[in-house]
């Protein structure tokens, strides 16, 4: 597909890179956007990319959509609508604590797919998964793909809460809750800290078009990096 | 300390112009509901029209003054009360070490700003002083709180011109930009849109704005997650349209039709629920126009000494 331009407000249009999110498109969201922040420059106010567009917010009194779609469509022409996949883009490496008692919901998975617990961890662990949005709350990342060996749909009934830094799956996404909320996902297991706690003004580990991955720790060392248990 | 208070109303929080470029780490714009009105409150006090005031939804508000300064309320039609007499909104009022200031729950318009000479002074996240209680950004205003305050502009005495108040009704035509969506949705569904009356429903917060009417059906069951323009009208798996505000999540997965103008969610933000609206179709080249326009027209306001 040729990537189209849309409107989107009285100051802002949409960008859709193809029709559907793909590895190639993820992984140039964040050359697309650092692209079209170097030629806006000061007309820029905000960029949000997701999955396979990017919503582009300008400064009214300084430029309109006219020339900021045909801005945006030269800097796609000038690369064959393939911007090249951004130098920064990088694999942030995770640790998670997989357990029972952190992840109630492993054993589900584990019947869902006739396999063990530790199948899994490892399945889990073993994929790197692109960051294709982060939003429904502050520094929540949707990760993908889940491969079907490990993918299960949300719970029937969501949680009321859901403890900060817990790993989760639904369908074939996974996700870190960066902080305590009501939640429907398939909850696997733990990040030791806190990946975003916007009081404290800290700034997120990770940026839509980089790469995640998993790294099992044991209880000893999620509680020598900060983690909390569950009061029992 | 220049203000302590006394009752807080249903949701009273300190909101600046709003919190731009962090929208990336899943952080909302927030910011004023009312853009026109926040910025003649500041601009009435002397300050520059971003400056951190209240929002107060729905009134209730009573502060009890520590300080002599100036404040000015803009926006919903509260009776306003100092040591219990009434007084005007659209115009600074003097309050002395003492002072009994008073807000009573909104008979017209939904959301009053009270802006005080030097602004006021709170913690900044992301480069913005605005409270998402959402986001765990603040929390809104309770008894006892405290209002620290900036250096007093010695504004002169002053007042909105009369004409330039806003008239404020129960019923709004708003006006969209056709976005997202909009071209892939059945030309009937666009239709209903252009034709049909709405109604503002009980749900509608900082968030967003639900409508109750005439069902929309988009044909379309679910679109990749992408990011939300503010003015956004969502429509839900049920047909019902969304109009996201200020606090609203920065992506959505709900197929949208574009978005109203920034002067159009001003008047939003003043309709209380059971108030009619339809929906008038704009061009792009018409809304950045009327926004070049409506941002223009509150820079270049003028005021009146007061009688």
């Amino acid at each position: 597909m040729q990537p189209t331009i849309k409107p989107a407000g009285d100051h802002s249009v949409i960008v859709y890179i193809d029709e559907v999110p793909t590895e190639q498109s993820i992984s140039q969201l964040k050359s697309l956007v650092s692209l079209i922040s170097e030629a806006l420059g000061q007309q820029l106010l905000d960029t949000i990319a997701s999955y396979q567009s990017v919503l582009v917010v300008f400064d009214p009194m300084r430029t309109d959509h006219d020339t900021v779609t045909q801005h945006i469509y030269g800097i796609l022409q000038q690369h064959n609508n393939y911007p090249p996949v951004h130098t920064s883009s990088r694999i942030v490496r995770l640790p998670v604590y997989y357990d029972h008692s952190v992840g109630p919901d492993l054993q589900r998975i584990a019947d869902l797919h006739q396999c063990s617990i530790e199948d899994v961890v490892t399945r889990h662990c073993m994929n790197i998964y692109n960051v294709f949005a982060i939003g429904f709350a502050p520094g929540f990342a949707y990760l993908g793909h889940v491969e079907d060996d490990i993918a299960t749909p949300r719970l029937e009934h969501p949680r009321s809460e859901v403890a900060a830094g817990s790993v989760a799956i639904a369908d074939h996404q996974t996700a870190i809750y960066p902080k305590a909320s009501p939640g429907g996902w398939n909850i696997i297991g733990r990040c030791p800290s806190p990946l975003f706690q916007p009081h404290s003004r800290q700034s997120l580990p990770f940026a839509v078009g980089d790469r995640i991955q998993f790294m099992p720790i044991s209880q000893e060392e999620f509680l020598s990096l900060g983690g909390k248990l569950d009061d029992l | 300390m220049t203000f302590r208070v006394i009752k807080s109303g249903p949701l009273t929080t300190i909101q600046d112009s709003g919190r731009y470029g962090y929208s990336h780490f899943g952080l909302t714009e927030a910011g004023p509901m009312d853009e026109r009105s926040f910025a003649i409150a500041n601009r009435l006090v002397g300050n520059p029209a971003n400056t951190a005031a209240l929002e107060i939804a729905l009134g209730g508000l009573t502060l009890e003054c520590q300080q002599n300064t100036t404040i000015a309320v803009t926006g919903a039609y509260c009776p306003l009360l100092i040591n219990g007499k009434a007084v005007a909104l659209w115009r600074t009022q003097r309050v002395k070490r003492g002072d009994t200031i008073e807000l009573g729950f909104a008979a017209l318009g939904v959301r009053a700003y009270l802006a005080i000479a030097g602004g006021i002074e709170s913690t900044q996240w992301y480069d913005s002083q605005s409270v998402v209680v959402r986001e765990d950004l603040g929390r809104a205003l309770e008894p006892g709180d405290v209002l620290e305050t900036g250096k007093d502009t010695q504004v002169a005495e002053q007042q909105l011109r009369f004409a330039d108040q806003p008239s404020l009704r129960r019923r709004a035509t708003l006006h969209f930009v056709g976005g997202y969506q909009w071209q892939d949705i059945p030309e009937a569904s666009r239709q209903t849109l252009l034709n049909e009356t709405f109604t503002v429903s009980a749900r509608n917060d900082r968030m967003g704005c639900q409508l109750d009417g005439p069902e929309i059906q988009t044909g379309i069951e679910r679109i990749y997650s992408e990011g939300i323009a503010a003015g956004s009208i969502q429509v839900t798996g049920a047909g019902t349209p969304i109009i996201l505000m200020r606090d609203r999540q920065t992506i959505g997965g709900y197929p949208k039709l574009g978005a109203i103008t920034t002067q159009s969610q001003s008047v939003l933000a003043q309709l209380p629920q059971n108030s009619t609206i339809r929906f008038k179709l704009v061009t792009p080249q018409m809304a950045i126009a009327e926004l070049r326009r409506y941002r223009e027209h509150i820079d270049n306001l003028t005021f009146e000494p007061t009688t």
